[in-house]
């Protein structure tokens, strides 16, 4: 599975002036109540929970507080070759900040506690702590970092008068992806290898005698194991429903569409699914419907395998048949 | 063995004016402004705050991990106790109830209550339709999930169709009265409402909450810390009971128009508070309304109205200002939702109804309100009444 989006942050006046400077190739630092300077700037002081008053250059140089050497970069960090990730304390700061050292040739041996690094910036800068590319041990020298080492999914994007270097910095977008595999428990299993055999299985609750489908292999109600398979077949009710008009990112259907609960026949809890095979004006509740299953070499084990379901054109429902389950 | 709890009382309430777009503000301003509101309100500063309690939405709304922790400089918290809650969209409520309760406990003096959302820094249709591996991922939003159950309280009430929209041009003209609102809609009429797009039919736009970037602080204090205040000048809402109470959100059985646990938590409230008859006892309601249909729906599991009767109420008129029970005097949710903090403004609103500090809003003589919340699958409900009178 996959989930992702682009957040858009609102930077605010201190991180906001932190991300101009760093388009402008300065590094900027806060004083604190207490004297010492904070470098990346606190938004409220720490001790006395004021905002600060007016930012200043630090840096850019600084020196390695602490490291760890990093074998195998992940998708989304700063370099897509070996480097450490470093705490480094600019030159006129007290606190220091993270960031990725790139100690060259030398590997992890060339990184240690106390040596010196400077800034390498990126050459398109937007407003972003990506601004900096990485540190390294040496002074800078022109050109010193291979745009392709540099992973282009995660170099910000930013308007045009920002990149300009024209306009503060007050936004910044931040992709957040996560990708992740859901290990089906047995129950959710048991429906999914029978969607692929085209057939529904449930569960009954040996407690209340309800029936669950699909079965997250315990009872909600009675927090007891639903061992007790049961089939059931592929028509139902439609005990209620809505007409979706409204789009949103990443939506798998395109609107309008009616989304409604589908109580199979001998279930006790309904589900969502899409009613297709008719005028949306049409669909109503009591509605009888059946399962369009996809074509038969496209049954698997996912819960598209139905497609959606269809008017059946049995006679309605009684409301009292299906009213307890609104 | 139960002990006797410490009085508490809602000390100071502070607000943001609430936004489509906060672009000037990190998320860390948005709640300093709303805590800097707050304390101002109560003639307090961060150093008499003991402890601080943020609540807010699911972190994909924004897609912060744990912002409590960053906020820690923000809110005063550092050196103190500092916790989290999280109830999905009641979450505001229950903040200020964990808040209420480590006073009520003697465990502080003087507890702050953040709660925020900033919506436009992500969308939280998209947050809110993340599709499972085993179910079909037509559910568009919360207006998804809720619209087929208010279809469901239509034919089950038999309650006119035009009720929603009253509902809808009563709060966003009490949200004209309220500076702090979102929406700012003093001309709507029920023809404009009713003329509105079908988004999620039977839901229309207008029927619809706003997506807001806002936050709320509230300040309670035990009773020493009340007194003191109210020596200073300055007015009290008095925490007469809280209640919270959780069911799934999906199982055979489950009433999603009246549910179990909703009427559970407002047994519990009433009891707790010696109320027997809340339409009689009660001068005005928040109530979490982020649907207009929701308002009916709530009196009834409320016991403000018999179950199918709360609509009548509405047609009535009887949950305008001057009404048996004005209901969302603020706007409510209808008017301004920063989701994590909806729930907190309705607790806030309560108590500066009873602290008769609501302005153009304000209800006349109220003494006694509640604020309600609920979240998730009409399955998180926390709710507190609170009176100007201990």
């Amino acid at each position: 599975m996959e989930i992702a989006f682009d957040y858009t942050r609102s930077l605010g006046p201190v991180l906001g002036q932190f991300m101009t400077g760093l388009r402008d190739q300065r590094i900027l630092g806060a004083r604190a109540a207490d004297g010492r300077v904070h470098a990346p700037p606190f938004e409220y002081d720490p001790v006395t929970a004021s905002p600060p008053g007016e930012l200043f250059e630090v840096g850019p140089a600084g020196t390695v507080v602490s490291w760890t050497w990093l074998p195998e970069p992940l998708d989304g960090q700063p370099l897509n070759r070996p480097f450490g990730w470093a705490l480094i304390r600019l030159d006129g700061a007290d606190t220091a900040m993270l960031h990725a050292v790139d100690p060259g040739p030398a590997g992890p041996a060339g990184l240690r506690t106390g040596m010196r690094v400077w800034p390498r910036w990126a050459p398109d800068r937007v407003g972003s702590i990506r601004d900096i590319t990485c540190f390294a041990p040496d002074a800078p020298a022109p050109a010193a970092v291979d745009p392709a080492a540099v992973d282009p999914a995660v170099v910000d994007t930013a308007p045009d008068a920002v990149a300009d270097g024209t306009a503060p910095v007050t936004m910044t977008i931040t992709p957040v992806r996560l990708r992740y595999l859901h290990t089906a428990s047995p129950a959710e299993s048991a429906y999914l290898r029978g969607l692929a055999e085209g057939r529904l299985l449930g569960q009954r609750c040996p407690a209340c005698g309800q029936v669950y489908i699909p079965s997250r292999g315990t009872c909600p109600a009675d927090g007891v194991p639903t061992d007790t398979e049961v089939e059931l077949p592929d028509t139902g009710t439609i005990t209620t429903f809505s007409v979706v008009n409204v789009g949103y990112p990443g939506q798998q259907v395109t609107p309008p569409y009616v989304a409604a609960a589908v109580l199979l026949d001998g279930a006790d809890i309904a589900f969502q699914h899409l009613i297709l095979g008719c005028d949306p004006a049409d669909v109503h509740m009591g509605m009888r419907v059946r399962a369009a299953w996809r074509p038969r070499a496209e049954w698997a084990r996912h819960a598209d395998t139905i497609s959606h379901f269809t008017p059946s054109g049995e006679p309605d429902a009684p409301y009292e048949s299906y009213a307890r389950h609104l | 063995m139960t002990r006797q709890p410490v009085a508490a009382a809602v000390l100071g309430v502070g607000q943001t004016r609430h936004r489509s777009k906060r672009t000037d503000v990190s998320i860390a301003g948005l709640c300093r402004e709303a805590v800097d509101r707050a304390l101002a309100d109560a003639g307090l500063t961060m150093s008499d705050i003991d402890a601080v309690v943020v609540g807010k939405a699911p972190d994909l709304f924004e897609g912060v991990m744990m912002p409590e922790l960053y906020l820690a400089d923000a809110l005063g918290a550092v050196g103190k106790p500092l916790l989290r809650v999280h109830t999905a969209g009641s979450v505001g409520g229950a903040t200020g109830i964990v808040t209420a309760n480590l006073v009520q406990a003697g465990v502080h003096r003087r507890v702050l209550a953040v709660a925020f959302e900033k919506q436009s820094e992500s969308n939280a249709m998209w947050a809110l339709s993340i599709a499972h591996p085993f179910s079909t991922a037509v559910v568009a939003g919360a207006g998804g999930y809720f619209a087929p159950h208010i279809r469901a309280y239509i034919r089950r009430s038999g309650a006119p169709s035009h009720i929603g929209a009253m509902v809808a041009v009563k709060d966003r003209r009490n949200g004209a009265r309220n500076p702090f609102a979102h929406l700012q809609q003093a001309d709507i009429t029920l023809e404009k409402v009713l003329a509105s797009p079908l988004l999620w039919d039977p839901v229309r736009y207008d029927e619809t909450c706003p997506s807001s970037d806002g936050a709320c602080a509230v300040i309670i204090g035990d009773s020493d810390a009340a007194q003191a205040s109210q020596a200073g000048g300055r007015p009290v809402a008095w925490i007469r009971a809280t209640a919270m109470r959780t069911e799934p959100t999906m199982f055979a059985g489950k009433d999603p128009v009246n549910p179990a646990a909703g009427l559970a938590a407002a047994a519990d409230l009433w009891r707790k508070a010696g109320i027997t008859s809340p339409i009689d006892e009660v001068d005005v309601a928040e109530i979490y309304v982020p649907f207009s249909w929701y308002e009916p729906m709530w009196l009834e599991n409320l016991g403000f109205a018999a179950p199918g009767e709360g609509w009548r109420l509405t047609e009535a008129g009887e949950t305008e200002i001057g009404g048996r029970i004005p209901v969302n005097p603020s706007g409510g949710v209808l008017s301004s939702n920063p989701i994590g903090a909806s729930g907190l403004l309705r607790f806030a609103e309560a108590a500066l109804q009873v602290m008769g500090k609501a302005g153009a809003h304000q209800v006349p003589g109220a003494r006694t309100a509640l604020g309600h919340a609920y979240g998730g699958g009409s399955q998180y409900f926390s709710m507190w009444v609170v009176s100007s009178t201990p």
